[in-house]
């Protein structure tokens, strides 16, 4: 299953590979056309001495570091993630010993997951968010061997988004049946179309609900039914 | 009996049980297996997700302000908790926040609640461990609130009672009364349910020493909560991080020392107690005023992500919303603490009896519906 999906996705985007890091349009205020009146929150550049010390160490991994509503955050690449991870867990300045949830986000724009790690330091009383962002296809290192809350967390994870991660003990569905097919909190993911061939394959008839193809949020013009 | 092979059943040096997931001391639907040598745990493997309901996709595809009742429904027996979480989650992302009158019937509401979610635990786990009287008499206390949940906004579990920017209802009269008589009562129901257990030998020997975590391996696992403060951390969001209108009153925070199944038990009362002492402190001085705070009808959030946990009576209950400025979150994600919490049951259990499974299950206070959202 996995492995199909990579070899689709391996096909198709050949040409759009940006060698650059990519922006991160989650945080961006750049006002969209129909953006609120009041402008809203912009994330503000900001860094701490932990964060120098993290970018002194891993120099060309952290992308930048900015603070959103008062929350930080900081930005890293996927390459060197257990280390980094590592590192803020058994610092002094302020050592995360809290992995508070670990989640994914999809941009299927771009074709990238972002992972999100929000951690906790008992010492600073404080919370960081630190982010990677994969392409689709990528797999990302499992911080199971730092924080062992995040077994549960990244199995969720795949389960919802199928983020696959390397060297995680016992990578498998958590929520979802085993024999269940695609990923739901993918922004592409068809429920009704499943739902068509679940009772299409059981009850041998068909159900006559109607589908939509491409993304989630399309238009009713896009909506077909299976006798189309 | 003729699927099992003779061999195995007479040389049954290892046997694997299925508990669950129809067992009334799983709470809900919850599969545990059991690897067991004679009656020692050997390993443990929880199966979860029967109650899977898809909540947070659900998020992304119902605007900001229909998501909340759909939210009552995850930790239904501490919905008012929920509720406030992510109430206060899109008010930060809005850079808006609820008028005083809003946050202390807030608060006051969250701490019934808590009290009535350790009641329903601590009539439950008391059952399960074979004391039947204190399952009456916590569920006698704990319909008082349930009255005043009814009173007020006309449900007792998926209540609803907040909106993005305050409370839809006014309180009734006679809430502060009745609340009052709850409140001057309640301590001494709380020493009633101690004589029944506290010192109880038979109790005594099923709760100590059973699933004991030290404090670093609770971290490391992501414990919170009471289960948390059982091992010895003094951590509250409510003071660390203070939300509502926590700031203003004062409490303690109750911790245990070796972390067992007795400590967290114990943990537990002692915070029904500073719940109690907190409403008390609160009714005296609801402040007037409004209570909503200035708010558009169509909620549209600006661009951006935003991550906000409160305290709830399982633990760190937290959402991390991603806004695009539509009407509808981008990503809704709930960091509910009863997942994370039974994460530890392995890790607890390995090493005991199987009956003491029943009774780390309990002492973790999971709710399913969270579980699998």
């Amino acid at each position: 299953m996995a492995d199909e999906k990579e070899n689709q996705q391996q096909n198709q985007p050949e040409q759009p590979k940006p060698a650059t890091p990519p922006p991160p349009p989650p945080a961006k205020p750049a006002a969209p056309a129909a953006s609120p009146k009041p402008k809203g929150p912009v994330p503000e550049p900001w860094t701490s001495p932990l964060i120098e010390a993290l970018t002194a160490r891993f120099e060309d991994q952290v992308v930048k570091s900015y603070r959103f509503i008062g929350q930080n955050q900081v930005d890293v690449k996927k390459d060197r993630i257990v280390e980094i991870m590592t590192f803020l867990r058994d610092n002094d300045i302020s050592p995360f010993t809290y992995l508070v949830d670990e989640t994914a986000v999809h941009w299927p724009k771009t074709e990238e997951f972002e992972i999100v790690y929000i951690l906790y330091s008992f010492d600073k009383n404080e919370h960081l968010r630190v982010k990677s962002r994969i392409r689709e296809w990528e797999q990302i290192e499992s911080v199971v061997s730092v924080w062992s809350t995040a077994n549960w967390l990244e199995r969720e994870v795949y389960d919802m988004f199928g983020v696959r991660y390397a060297n995680h003990p016992d990578l498998t569905r958590i929520l979802l049946p085993e024999d269940w097919q695609g990923f739901p909190l993918r922004k592409d993911y068809n429920i009704r179309l499943q739902d068509v061939e679940w009772v299409r394959k059981h009850l041998g008839i068909e159900s006559g609900q109607k589908y939509y193809v491409g993304e989630a949020r399309a238009e009713e013009g896009d909506y077909i039914t299976p006798q189309d | 009996m003729s699927t099992i092979n003779e061999e195995t059943l007479f040389d049954a040096s290892e046997i694997t049980v299925s508990m669950g997931p129809q067992h009334p001391s799983t709470h809900g639907v919850l599969q545990v297996k059991l690897k067991l040598d004679g009656e020692r745990v050997i390993d443990a493997q929880s199966v979860i997700g029967f109650l899977h309901r898809g909540v947070e996709k659900l998020g992304e595809n119902q605007t900001w302000g229909q998501w909340v009742p759909t939210l009552d429904r995850m930790d239904y027996i501490a919905a008012v908790s929920n509720c406030l979480g992510y109430c206060e989650t899109v008010e930060k992302l809005l850079g808006i926040t609820a008028p005083p009158r809003a946050q202390y019937i807030r608060t006051i509401m969250t701490e019934l609640n808590r009290i009535s979610s350790h009641l329903l635990w601590l009539g439950t786990h008391a059952l399960d461990i074979g004391a039947m009287t204190v399952f009456l008499y916590a569920f006698r206390e704990r319909e008082e609130i349930l009255k005043i949940f009814e009173n007020y906004c006309g449900a007792r579990l998926t209540t609803h009672m907040f909106r993005i920017g305050g409370t839809q209802y006014e309180l009734y009269d006679g809430f502060e009364s009745q609340v009052k008589a709850f409140v001057k009562d309640f301590p001494a129901h709380v020493a009633e349910y101690e004589t029944l257990l506290t010192e109880n030998r038979i109790w005594l020997a099923r709760t100590r020493g059973v699933g004991v975590i030290s404090a670093k391996d609770a971290i490391d696992v992501g414990l919170t909560g009471p289960s948390l403060r059982g091992s010895g951390v003094a951590w509250d969001l409510r003071k660390a991080k203070p939300y509502a209108a926590y700031a203003d009153f004062e409490f303690d925070i109750p911790t245990g020392e070796t972390g067992d199944t007795y400590d967290r038990y114990m943990v537990r009362m002692e915070e029904m107690r500073q719940s109690c002492r907190i409403v008390e402190q609160a009714i005296g001085k609801i402040p007037d005023g409004p209570l909503m705070a200035k708010i558009t009808k169509i909620i549209k959030p600006p661009v951006g992500d935003i991550y906000h946990s409160i305290e709830a009576p399982k633990g760190e209950l937290g959402y991390y919303l991603v806004s695009d400025g539509a009407t509808q979150a981008y990503r809704a994600r709930v960091r509910p603490p009863s997942f994370v919490n039974l994460q530890a049951l392995r890790q607890m259990v390995i090493g005991s009896m199987v009956a003491d499974v029943v009774a780390v299950i309990g002492t973790l206070d999971i709710v399913l519906g969270e579980i699998d959202r």
